[in-house]
């Protein structure tokens, strides 16, 4: 019976053809329209480290000026202080904890043939690799010893180390960074969490760093920051042990728990600390810490572009409109078709059947629809790629989840579509049809 | 206009297809009236006048990573030697470039005391030559004199004594003075370091093209001593692409222990500064012109359906004596009709989408002549698109009246 209502179906579309077309390419290109947007909402909005992201957390301590908030109403900063962060560093109070802040190294290659180049690099503690679940091909990170002594050793990403090593296995190899050797201990795979979580300071889909080193590293060396830098208070003294131990906020701070609920302990030890620290005449505000897991962060961040949003709701009504659209015709279409449905009933169709024949009808115009969409999602897709660029890499893919969702929306909204003139359809009256011809 | 009353039972017979292509035209409307409200004010940010002599300007930074990297000597010689190549206008060493992103801001009061209010303003410290290799205009006050340029130390944290700030800033320092009349104040910056204005210039923007405060900028008379720095460079008219070459090659042909590197043009910058800005505007204006050419194709669709439906009562009335026009006008009207319902619909839907949009992405309000000017559109958009179906219908035969089927 199923097929029957196929071959009707197609029977049926094909003696409109150009209503059809009209039909399928609007559903197409709203489709297309919303799931080109809602990608990239989708991947700006996803989950960067999903086995985890409950138990990773980001502190913020309000550290601002008595007189003033960082941000209205009473937000405190979002990063912290170089001295809470080493301070919070040392206390290692959570399950794991780094302290990082971005810095950049010229390196000098030791073949003469290449130029020395400018390396973006973060200063970090050994946990943050096992903390993130970073992937190493070499080696790996080095260790709380190594943060201790202060040892010149460094992380390479696998781009900065094809470009030195080609791609060998580079470990106990040494690299001149900033007029000082280091010696290299690992090598991370392909690794670009989207968002860059752990640090959106600058942009939350920047490229992940190339060359990471201890952060005990960041006094001695006077490590230029690379990152935002925010003060409320001038610094004082003129060196950079001063600018460091200021109220200038550029560092960040994050905790991993073993379980999530850990996380109120971890709050009081830092209500604790600030409490600590106001002896010291710092924290002049109320209390205000807060601890937020990665998802929570992303959201507080607002990490999903507001022109994201505003195009996916206009790309939204957009399929609004031709679903409408879509209803109208088809409504016009079946109940051009009176006469013969009227007659179709005369002979001993059921209501069931029209009805399930028509929702087929309109369900074959979701799929065609529904694929059409897809193959201009992915022009779409392309399409954002190429207006803006570099922004937007990694965020203009589809992916299974997607696809399959482009479809169930497309059939879905196109069955509800239908479902209206589909009922009128039914409802025809067979005898007064049959009597007016 | 006697019409009217059957064309309107008329379309009561099929009133959810009138209502749904109502509805349909109220949400073009809406849509339309919203995203061309976002282009223009995307447009207008990005018409603002950076002040700068764009086309013909470039920039290049310099880093110093060996030992015995002599920046002040490096730096003075390099600002030397490009100004003395022919086609160069004038260069300046400066910390940040304008538009590009990433910058320095400091605040500004006029009271002393960290509890007064202050003036956030994008800080370029630049020497003598910076005005004119900006390519600015002084309107008030004087330039910077070479004896007064100082050099500035990584961690240092003092200012000197003179400043010059753009015309917004001065305006929002000393919101009752002329330019003339600021020249000579003082103002305060770090809460309690006095600086006094001592020039005005008409126009320059900040690092930061999406912030409210983007005209306001101070000149600070100092080259920097970061190891880091950039050279703005102006050329004469069309000579730019010619001496960015030239000046990257005198620069790097001997090794001084610095990297020179992102040689880039203004206008790149610009382009990329604004890439997002005009990545929405030909997204909203594709979604726009599609919306509008599916409104029309589902218009021509609907009309047809209805003129087949109706042959044979369209073929009685022209057997009754109504003329071709008479018929065309019916399906004309028809549609002036149920456009007109959507439209009026459309005009709450749109100043409810906008208000919203006001409020939670902070746009401003659109201007009054959007509604009317859709609504022009649209009702233009549905008489072209009604146009071809009603032409057919006008064709259909008076004898048809006389066929049984």
């Amino acid at each position: 019976m199923f097929s029957y209502y196929v071959r009707l179906a197609l029977l049926s579309l094909r003696k409109n053809i150009l209503l059809t077309g009209l039909m399928i390419a609007a559903i197409g290109l709203g489709i297309g329209a919303a799931m080109t947007t809602i990608t990239v909402n989708y991947m700006m909005s996803s989950d960067p480290i999903p086995q985890k992201s409950e138990r990773l957390f980001h502190v913020q301590l309000d550290n601002w000026s008595p007189n003033q908030p960082y941000n209205e109403p009473n937000e405190p900063p979002d990063q912290v202080t170089w001295l809470d962060a080493t301070n919070l560093l040392q206390e290692g109070r959570a399950f794991r904890q780094a302290a990082m802040g971005g810095t950049s190294f010229v390196i000098e290659p030791s073949q003469a043939e290449q130029k020395p180049f400018i390396a973006s690099g973060r200063a970090t503690s050994a946990d943050f690799f096992p903390m993130f679940d970073v992937p190493f091909i070499y080696g790996r990170g080095w260790t709380a010893n190594d943060d201790n002594s202060q040892n010149l050793v460094v992380v390479l990403s696998k781009a900065t180390n094809d470009q030195l090593f080609g791609g060998e296995n580079s470990v106990g190899e040494t690299i001149v960074m900033g007029g000082r050797a280091f010696q290299v201990v690992g090598v991370i795979d392909d690794w670009q969490p989207r968002p860059k979580f752990y640090d959106v300071s600058t942009g939350p889909f920047n490229e992940v760093e190339e060359v990471f080193v201890p952060w005990s590293l960041k006094e001695p060396l006077e490590l230029p920051l690379n990152g935002n830098n925010n003060c409320w208070k001038p610094v004082g003294e003129e060196t950079f042990s001063a600018f460091l131990r200021s109220e200038c906020v550029n560092s960040q701070f994050w905790v991993e728990f073993e379980d999530p609920q850990d996380a109120d302990n971890y709050l009081a030890f830092l209500n604790n600390y600030v409490t600590e620290q106001k002896k010291l005449g710092r924290f002049e505000r109320p209390l205000n810490n807060r601890l937020m897991d990665v998802m929570d962060w992303m959201e507080y961040r607002e990490v999903v572009a507001e022109d994201a949003i505003m195009m996916m709701y206009m790309a939204i009504m957009f399929l609004v409109v031709c679903l409408l659209n879509t209803v109208a015709l088809l409504l016009a279409k079946f109940l051009g078709r009176s006469g013969e449905i009227a007659l179709r009933r005369a002979v001993g169709a059921s209501r069931r059947d029209l009805f399930l024949q028509y929702t087929v009808e309109s369900a074959m115009i979701g799929i065609a629809g529904g694929l059409l969409g897809l193959v201009l999602a992915w022009f779409g897709l392309q399409g954002i790629g190429g207006l803006y660029g570099d922004m937007t890499e990694g965020l203009n893919e589809l992916d299974l989840t997607m696809v399959g969702f482009a479809i169930v929306l497309a059939i879905v909204s196109t069955i509800l579509a239908g479902l209206y003139p589909t009922w009128r359809a039914c409802s025809v009256a067979p005898a007064g049809q049959l009597k007016s011809q | 206009m006697s019409e009217l009353g059957p064309i309107f039972r008329a379309l009561l017979r099929n009133k959810v297809g009138a209502f749904l292509l109502a509805l349909q035209i109220a949400l073009t409307m809406t849509i339309m009236v919203n995203a061309i409200h976002m282009i223009e004010n995307r447009s207008s940010m990005m018409a603002r006048p950076s002040g700068l002599d764009e086309a013909n300007q470039f920039y290049l930074s310099s880093n110093g990573y060996a030992e015995n990297f002599n920046e002040r000597a490096v730096v003075e010689e390099d600002l030397r030697n490009i100004r003395a190549l022919p086609g160069i206008v004038d260069v300046t060493q400066i910390n940040a470039i304008p538009l590009s992103g990433g910058g320095w801001s400091m605040g500004l009061q006029t009271e002393t005391g960290e509890d007064k209010p202050s003036v956030g303003v994008a800080v370029y410290f630049v020497d003598d030559h910076g005005i004119d290799a900006f390519g600015v205009n002084l309107i008030a006050g004087e330039n910077f004199s070479p004896t007064e340029i100082t050099y500035r130390q990584r961690n240092e944290q003092g200012w000197p004594q003179n400043i010059i700030v753009t015309e917004a800033m001065a305006k929002e320092l000393f919101p009752d003075l002329t330019p003339a009349q600021v020249i000579g104040k003082t103002t305060y910056i770090g809460g309690d370091e006095p600086m006094t204005i001592t020039g005005v210039i008409d126009q320059l923007q900040a690092p930061w093209v999406g912030w409210s405060g983007v005209e306001r900028v101070m000149l600070v008379p100092q080259r920097t001593e970061f190891r880091s720095s950039r050279y703005f460079i102006r050329t004469e008219p069309g000579q730019r692409d010619r001496m960015m070459k030239e000046v990257e090659e005198m620069l790097v042909a001997e090794d001084r222990g610095r990297l020179i590197r992102n040689v880039r043009t203004m206008e790149e910058t610009r382009d990329d500064s604004y890439r997002s800005y005009s990545a929405l505007q030909t997204i909203l204006w594709i979604i726009v012109i599609i919306l509008t050419i599916i409104t029309a194709l589902g218009i021509v669709g609907m009309v047809t359906f209805s003129v087949n439906r109706r042959r044979k009562q369209i073929g009685t009335r022209r057997a009754l004596g109504a003329s071709r026009f008479d018929i065309m006008k019916h399906f004309m009207l028809e549609n002036f009709l149920v456009t007109s319902v959507g439209l009026l619909l459309g005009v709450g839907s749109s100043i409810a989408l906008n208000i919203w949009l006001v409020d939670a992405f902070s746009l401003p309000r659109i201007g009054w002549y959007y509604i009317p000017v859709a609504m022009v559109i649209l009702w233009l958009v549905g008489q072209a698109a009604v146009f071809g179906p009603a032409r057919k219908a006008s064709q259909i035969s008076p004898a048809l009246a006389t066929r049984t089927a």
